[in-house]
């Protein structure tokens, strides 16, 4: 069994949790799907997106250099990071040389990427992610399951037993609102207390140095705006030429996420505010090896909305942890590979090519097609086993031989046709719970001939 | 116009009667189709598994036995969606290769783009659940995709949809996979019957009698779960529909 397969296997084994989950992620879809037909030039949109993206990508040095001139103009450090590891410490020297103890943390799914939470606890700096969901994993100590959903796999009780442990809500409360104003208020201490922020960063705009930040919960708000410090970290595919692409952007991105047409807070930070200091990090971690590979290239065009997640009907079923890697999903699927492509080779594997998650995507990433692609590199780095490459050569050989196809074609049948249908069922060839189809007496070659020859006018 | 039909492997061996119903149809609509005998797969078990080698091998021999047709007609949108864009990586510098990819059409598709039917005459008076596999949704845009915010034709559903006492009946999830993958349903056979089991259930508790769609793949993969849990359902192919209603 595939790695995909047994982590899916314990998943499904709750069937009623399986389904909850699915129909959670399906009403974020449904929403979605309202949401995106509320804009009649959704398709084109999605189009210009796409787009302006792969330009960006195609000029990125210069649109990386006009950005840094930007933000620097004013006052904001920006520096580069080439790997996970110099984000890390490019960091902790940050926050070092602030003698920073205490962090807070908005939501930014390069920072798991990099791991940055445990690297910063290991220093002896305690760093709180202040979005409700990555608070809630991080209470849990769980990675996120979801990249803009993050405890999407719990259900309110499980957050109300946490919180009756670590926040001292009452017992068995479950009730939504109540959790919420308990979090916020135990969030609001560490905000006052909070020496640095670190947010993510959704766009970056090249030709103002600006950075736009997304969140429904106000949270980056206040971790960029109350401590003295500020630093956010951002992916090289971050940026964007214009201010004006904006509008493009911000019209696709809650709408995709989460069916809204705009997040409750769309913040546009032009450097640090007085007395503050401000650092932008920028972020390669594998992304220029994506970059020059041509079939994988559109992946950087992602804007992070976690559509492709929602609509997936794998992850609905089998959950983020299934994926073995920070982001699940159709977009895990195709970036994994990337980082360690036999550890996760089972991945490209664990889809059915329904394709959805190309078409709901607001940005135009062709996943499916780099799902196949994968599939692809890993024959061909002989990464596929024995059985599946026996199994496909044999076929091969099998079908190039029509002759021998239709003579194997009717022992099969004649055997098949042999077997008691309990008998053949009894054996799970295709799995417990589904039988083979039933097979017919002749072949539609041998039937068509047979037409042919009573008379009928078939295939003259 | 010579029209070869191209039978996919698992219709040639396990669904003959599809393949039949196809001929009925097609003739009704003044066609007279050939079967080129060589015929065996299109080399999408190897194409999904990612053995491009293989399905090269096999591409070059699909083009050997339709190279002489005006257009190739498959009863399976999975198997069109290879032919006209899984065989895209190969042979370019052939323009006969190419042309032969675009005379490849769905069974539906030929019948709304090709002949420019829109209707065909018949009664079928049951209550039917209509599944919109995904190759065929998505990759041949046979029908409109849920996803997309586009005015597209309905040109597979819309055939059954006229016939006399059909209902077509309102499903949860229009368009959901079900599961089915291809060699998906053997490497992730828990989780590919668990996606079948919920599509059923749609289909179920909208009061389907029968689920047609125009790919035999999904639907002999939802037909071995209903036979196994013993649901009051049955599948057929779109031109299984067709045929009897006309006839």
């Amino acid at each position: 069994m595939s790695s995909h397969a047994k982590e899916a296997a314990a998943f499904l084994a709750d069937e009623e949790r399986v389904h909850w989950h699915d129909q959670a992620l399906w009403f974020v879809r449904q929403k979605r799907d309202t949401a995106s037909k509320n804009v009649p030039a959704w398709e084109e949109l999605r189009e210009t997106a796409h787009q302006i993206k792969m330009h960006t990508l195609s000029r990125l040095p210069e649109y990386l250099e006009a950005f840094e001139t930007k933000a620097s103009e004013k006052g904001v450090h920006v520096h580069y990071a080439k790997t996970a590891q110099d984000h890390n410490e490019t960091i902790l020297k940050i926050l070092n040389s602030h003698n920073v103890k205490r962090v807070v943390k908005s939501k930014s799914m390069l920072t798991e990427e990099c791991g940055l939470n445990h690297f910063i606890e290991k220093k002896g700096i305690e760093i709180i992610d202040t979005d409700l969901g990555e608070r809630i994993v991080q209470l849990l100590e769980e990675p996120p399951s979801h990249i803009v959903l993050p405890a999407i796999h719990r259900k309110k009780e499980e957050v109300g037993e946490l919180f009756h442990k670590h926040l001292h809500t009452e017992k068995g409360a479950s009730d939504p609102t109540y959790l919420t104003q308990a979090a916020r208020k135990h969030l609001r201490e560490r905000f006052l207390a909070g020496e640095a922020g670190i947010t993510g960063v959704n766009f970056a705009v090249a030709e103002t140095g600006g950075i736009t930040i997304v969140t429904n919960e106000g949270n980056a708000d206040l971790g960029n705006s109350l401590p003295p410090l500020h630093i956010a970290s951002m992916g090289f595919d971050k940026i964007i030429p214009r201010a004006k692409d904006l509008a493009v952007f911000i019209s696709l991105l809650a709408r995709s996420a989460t069916g809204q047409p705009i997040t409750t807070y769309t913040s546009h930070l032009a450097g640090p505010r007085p007395g503050q200091e401000m650092h932008i990090i920028i972020v390669d971690n594998g992304r220029s090896e994506i970059l020059q590979k041509e079939k994988f290239r559109k992946t950087l065009c992602c804007i992070r909305c976690g559509a492709c997640l929602n609509t997936c009907p794998v992850y609905r079923r089998t959950g983020g942890y299934s994926y073995k890697f920070v982001i699940p999903g159709p977009l895990g699927t195709v970036l994994a590979p990337h980082k360690d492509l036999k550890k996760h080779k089972s991945l490209p594997y664990a889809c059915t090519l329904c394709e959805s998650c190309s078409d709901v995507c607001p940005v135009k990433v062709d996943l499916h097609q780099q799902i196949i692609e994968w599939r692809a590199e890993i024959d061909k780095q002989g990464q596929l086993g024995l059985i599946k490459k026996a199994a496909m050569w044999g076929t091969t050989y099998l079908f190039k031989h029509p002759k021998l196809y239709r003579t194997l074609g009717k022992l099969g049948r004649i055997f098949l046709r042999a077997m008691p249908a309990r008998l053949l069922n009894a054996i799970p060839i295709w799995g417990k719970n589904r039988d083979l189809p039933e097979m017919p007496a002749k072949s539609f070659s041998a039937l068509h001939k047979k037409k042919l020859k009573q008379g009928g006018n078939y295939g003259k | 116009m010579k029209v070869g039909l191209f039978i996919p492997c698992y219709i040639e061996q396990c669904y003959p009667q599809v393949g039949l119903a196809m001929i009925d149809v097609l003739q009704s609509l003044g066609v007279e189709p050939v079967i080129p005998e060589k015929q065996t797969c299109c080399g999408q078990p190897m194409f999904n598994t990612g053995c491009v080698t293989e399905t090269e091998k096999l591409a070059i021999k699909f083009y050997g036995d339709f190279k002489d047709y005006d257009y190739i007609v498959a009863p399976s949108g999975s198997c069109v969606h290879m032919v006209r864009h899984g065989y895209n990586q190969f042979f370019r510098s052939n323009p006969d290769f190419i042309r032969m990819q675009a005379a490849t059409y769905e069974f539906c598709e030929f019948i709304h783009d090709v002949l420019n039917v829109r209707s065909i005459a018949g009664t079928f008076p049951h209550k039917v659940g209509f599944h919109k596999s995904c190759h065929g949704l998505r990759g041949l845009r046979l029908e409109p995709a849920s996803e997309r915010n586009l005015v597209e034709p309905s040109k597979a559903q819309s055939l059954v949809e006229q016939l006399i006492g059909i209902e077509i009946v309102t499903l949860e999830r229009s368009d959901e996979c079900c599961g089915f993958g291809g060699t998906f349903s053997v490497f992730e056979k828990e989780l590919s019957i668990f996606m079948g089991q919920d599509r059923l259930r749609d289909h179920q508790q909208a009061g389907a009698e029968i689920i047609t769609g125009y790919d035999t793949s999904c639907l002999m993969h939802m037909e071995g779960i209903l036979k196994s849990n013993n649901l009051d359902l049955k599948t057929m192919h779109v031109a299984e529909i067709l045929s009897e209603a006309i006839s």
